[in-house]
């Protein structure tokens, strides 16, 4: 079923479009139908402008999401303790 | 019958609150006079397949039309308006209602046209059929294509966008309705489905369900990897008997 569930979070950052770099003020994540993707549901991430325009879209598979999920934990972690 | 001519644009039509938004439509080549079909495309959108299945439906005699629900977040690709509306919580139920008869309303201001009008809807959209069979005159027949959330399970889920549980309106069908439903799927499960169909019993409502073993959600779409061939192409072939019938 197509779900109205629809987590939001502020984020401080940019995102680079076909139209280049500019700043992103949230981003919206859901699973549910894709556009695109060849499946019957993919987590979603949009990154969105602060007017709420969307700069990026990414749709995968629960298992890819899982996957980059931990990849991102783990590059935080490790680069966090290089940096100092 | 099957109509190799066809005739496919986009057109403007006057939605709720007589916003003018654009629609896609389609129907066979020649004069007609032809049945009309609303689609109602899901939430992620008013995509290729919407614009397919409404060709589909030309194909098979029918002159379709597949309003743009999210119109009012443009200009921009259909894609990018899915993501705003999303973010402004999706298309209020009054919203969807009041643009599926405006494409109504197009539809039999149509000279081709045989002033015979139903609407077919998929996922959010099969809810949306639902509500709008039960909301609007004149539907003269309604395709519910697995809608999920007919049944509302927790009223915590209403809001004031969705403000009522479809199946709470159902004394106010008019029209025959078909159900095409996979035995698979979660929202709406064979649960939910049993429930809608012993409402429409006791209310004596003209319906007819089909359920399909080794289906789940979305089997009609050929791109995805719920698509079910044997099953989506029998739900497609009751799809067109039951529009000729009521509709010719």
């Amino acid at each position: 079923m197509c779900s109205y569930i629809t987590e939001k979070t502020a984020i401080y950052g940019s995102a680079k479009g076909a139209d280049g770099w500019s700043s992103v003020s949230s981003a919206q994540v859901y699973f549910d139908h894709p556009y695109h993707a060849a499946l019957d549901h993919a987590l979603s991430i949009d990154f969105m402008t602060a007017d709420a325009t969307r700069k990026i879209a990414v749709e995968m598979s629960a298992e890819s999401a899982r996957a980059l999920v931990a990849s991102i934990l783990a590059a935080l972690e490790s680069g966090e303790e290089a940096h100092g | 019958m099957s109509y190799r001519g066809m005739v496919a644009d986009i057109v403007s039509f006057k939605g709720f609150h007589g916003d003018t938004g654009e629609a896609y439509y389609a129907r066979p080549a020649g004069k007609g006079p032809f049945p009309g079909v609303v689609l109602i495309h899901h939430m992620p959108g008013w995509d290729d397949w919407s614009m397919e299945a409404t060709r589909k439906l030309a194909h098979h005699g029918f002159a379709a039309i597949a309003p743009h629900l999210y119109f009012r977040h443009g200009p921009g690709t259909p894609d990018d308006l899915a993501a705003k509306a999303r973010a402004a919580g999706g298309a209020s139920d009054a919203e969807v209602v009041g643009d599926v008869k405006g494409a109504m309303e197009f539809l039999r201001a149509q000279p081709e046209g045989n002033g015979k009008v139903g609407v077919i809807g998929f996922c959010s959209g099969g809810r949306h059929t639902f509500l709008a069979a039960c909301q609007l005159e004149g539907v003269n027949a309604a395709v519910n294509c697995w809608g999920g959330n007919v049944v509302v399970d927790d009223a915590a889920q209403l809001s004031p966008l969705r403000p009522v549980a479809p199946i709470d309106l159902t004394e106010g069908l008019k029209a025959p309705l078909l159900g095409l439903f996979g035995n698979d799927d979660k929202n709406p499960s064979p649960e939910h489905v049993n429930k809608l169909e012993a409402k429409l019993k006791s209310l004596g409502k003209n319906y007819e369900f089909h359920r399909y073993d080794g289906a789940g959600h979305g089997f009609f779409a050929a791109e995805r990897t719920n698509y079910r061939v044997e099953q989506a192409n029998d739900g497609w072939q009751k799809t067109y008997a039951f529009f000729h019938k009521h509709l010719g």
